[in-house]
């Protein structure tokens, strides 16, 4: 029942109770993780044996490999930041385009085209990076017996990796700068350019302006998604896995805490760039996409 | 020389050529052709080395093969279960969120709820992980308790898998629901109520009609993700898991099949449009209306 129809004590128990077990549900996990980042032990499993900074700090010396000196970790984490920037500098640069394209102009098939822009939100991961893959290798094998050259960045690996995450978090680049471009009142521009504006004084000085919280919200959020993508990676990667794959790949092996301090770092960044989006005030970055 | 409407319509008609390229090349080289490719993969098969002929093989044996149709409709039918409990976990939430909870009160359990989807799947799951498995933390607090006399193992049980996998997609469906719940008049709850309609009455007279856009929305991006889920079957499910994704990996990148691998993701793909198309069908709503919502 809503808050202006009154309520027997009963129900107002039971809705508590109902948000508490809700919050724990969502909560124990990460908390979990948390704790045994700190657990002086070789695994990530109770008994409580004292507090320890060992797997953040620790080294080879020391017996145990601590986050700061594991070198195969962080490599992974900087090859998750490479990957991510590219993605997001295509995600941001094709969306803008795709916004002005969708808001602007009429033209032939833009009815197709706008289904066609949304459907890589309902194609399974998997599918998306096997079907790059298969096609990139097909490419190349015809290179490679048609002019017999061999191009490693059609084969699994990084380019296929960024190209893979793009494929689809362009689809939602593009939603978030449209869903903004589209609420611009173009009055704005009209005067400018009747005050004698140039074409470019006007995107430069009124439109981008206006569009930047989407831009930042879009950038952020594109980051995001590639830095945690999983299932489209996991089909293209090559030899240099991103942080997801890397720590899936431990985690089927049984991985000692460093994995939960790695895990920390990750949660203490996503709230901190949480906390920045929102404060930023883009509602659209309070809210995450589905990755598919 | 030119007239000047002349040159502006050159000049849009470049702009707009500008802005269709990238576009048609992301979809295209992205999107289309790699399908295309794909179904040609699955539609042949090898008769000598490097010779190819058209083929229905490996949708014969996906047939003939009990354990590959088993995985397939095993996969299908615990990601429908799955969007069913997320549906129900997430209702409760999100009507309180939006018509319990007052001002800061309710901006706030919003955020609260959202934060955890900040963080990767795979801290996630690591995170179930040290929980359940046998030396984890559950199975040692119910020896604790004396409710088991030994540690038992919680992972690679179904149940498992659909609390991994509810728990990942719950906040693709609080969203829609908050959002469709919000538009949802008070007055008419309250109208209702002082015509006499009991909970359920409302609930199913006046709420699941008003809502059923962000149902619809939330079931089918949870659905879908669910079924397309490697990671969280994977390591809660362990060898039991047996989801179908997994085929597709192996056949993929362990066994080198690839038109096998190819024939498997179609399978998955047409499962997982004929449900969109279904759950658009049954709610009578537009694939882009539904997708911008979500």
């Amino acid at each position: 029942m809503i808050a202006s129809l009154p309520r027997s004590m009963w129900l107002r128990t039971a809705t508590a109770a109902y948000v508490v077990a809700f919050l724990v549900f969502l909560f124990l996990p990460l908390a979990i993780v948390a704790v045994f980042a700190f657990n002086d032990a070789p695994y990530p499993a109770p008994p409580w044996r004292g507090f320890t900074f060992d797997w953040f700090t620790g080294n080879a010396a020391s017996g145990r490999v601590g986050l700061f000196h594991d070198a195969a970790l962080l490599g992974s984490i900087w090859t998750s930041v490479v990957v991510a920037c590219w993605v997001t500098a295509l995600s941001v640069a094709v969306g803008t385009a795709n916004a002005f394209l969708m808001e602007r102009y009429r033209f032939f098939g833009k009815g197709a085209l706008s289904v066609l822009m949304l459907a890589p939100l309902v194609i399974p991961g998997v599918i998306l990076g096997i079907s790059i893959l298969s096609l990139s290798s097909r490419i190349a094998d015809l290179l490679l017996a048609l002019f017999d050259v061999d191009l490693d960045f059609l084969r699994p690996g990084l380019p296929l990796v960024v190209l893979g995450q793009f494929s689809y978090i362009a689809t939602i680049s593009t939603l978030m700068i449209s869903a903004r471009l589209q609420r611009f009142d173009r009055t704005l521009e009209e005067a400018a350019l009747n005050l004698g504006a140039s074409q470019a004084a006007v995107l430069r000085t009124i439109t981008f302006p206006y569009l930047r919280p989407a831009l930042i919200g879009s950038a952020a959020i594109s980051f995001l998604m590639s830095f945690e993508n999983f299932n489209t990676t996991l089909m293209l990667v090559g030899a240099d896995p991103p942080l997801t794959v890397m720590m899936y790949g431990r985690m089927r092996e049984g991985a000692t805490p460093v994995l939960n301090a790695v895990s920390l770092f990750l949660m203490l960044a996503s709230a901190l760039f949480a906390l920045t989006l929102m404060r930023g005030g883009s509602r659209g970055g309070a809210t995450r996409r589905p990755s598919p | 020389m030119a007239s000047a409407p002349a040159q502006r319509l050159w000049q849009r008609r470049l702009v707009l050529t500008l802005l269709l390229a990238p576009a048609l090349l992301w979809l295209f080289a992205l999107i289309v052709l790699p399908h295309i490719d794909l179904a040609l993969l699955s539609f042949r098969a090898r008769s000598a080395p490097r010779h190819y002929q058209p083929s229905l093989n490996q949708y014969a044996t996906f047939f003939a093969e009990p354990l590959y149709w088993h995985i397939f409709v095993r996969t299908a039918l615990l990601s429908a279960a799955a969007t069913a409990l997320t549906l129900v976990i997430a209702f409760p939430i999100a009507w309180v969120i939006t018509k319990v909870a007052q001002g800061r009160a309710s901006a706030l359990l919003f955020v609260v709820c959202l934060i955890p989807f900040w963080v990767s799947e795979t801290v996630r799951a690591l995170g179930w992980l040290i929980l359940l498995r046998e030396s984890g933390v559950l199975p040692a607090l119910l020896v604790r308790l004396g409710i088991t006399a030994v540690p038992v193992e919680l992972l690679y049980h179904d149940a498992t898998i659909l609390t991994g996998l509810v728990y990942t997609s719950l906040l693709f469906m609080v969203v829609p629901l908050v959002s469709s719940l919000e538009s949802l008049d008070n007055s008419l709850i309250e109208a209702a109520y002082d015509l006499g309609a009991n909970g359920l009455a409302i609930l199913r007279d006046i709420v699941i009609p008003h809502a059923a856009p962000g149902i619809t929305a939330g079931c089918i991006v949870v659905f879908m993700l669910t079924l397309g889920n490697y990671l969280t079957p994977n390591l809660l499910g362990g060898k039991n898991s047996q989801w179908f994704t997994e085929l597709i990996y192996t056949q993929f990148i362990v066994r080198f099949n690839w038109e096998q691998g190819a024939a498997f993701g179609f399978l998955l793909l047409a499962l997982s449009t004929s449900m969109v198309a279904l759950g658009l069908r049954l709610s009578g709503q537009r694939f882009v209306d539904v997708m911008r919502r979500s």
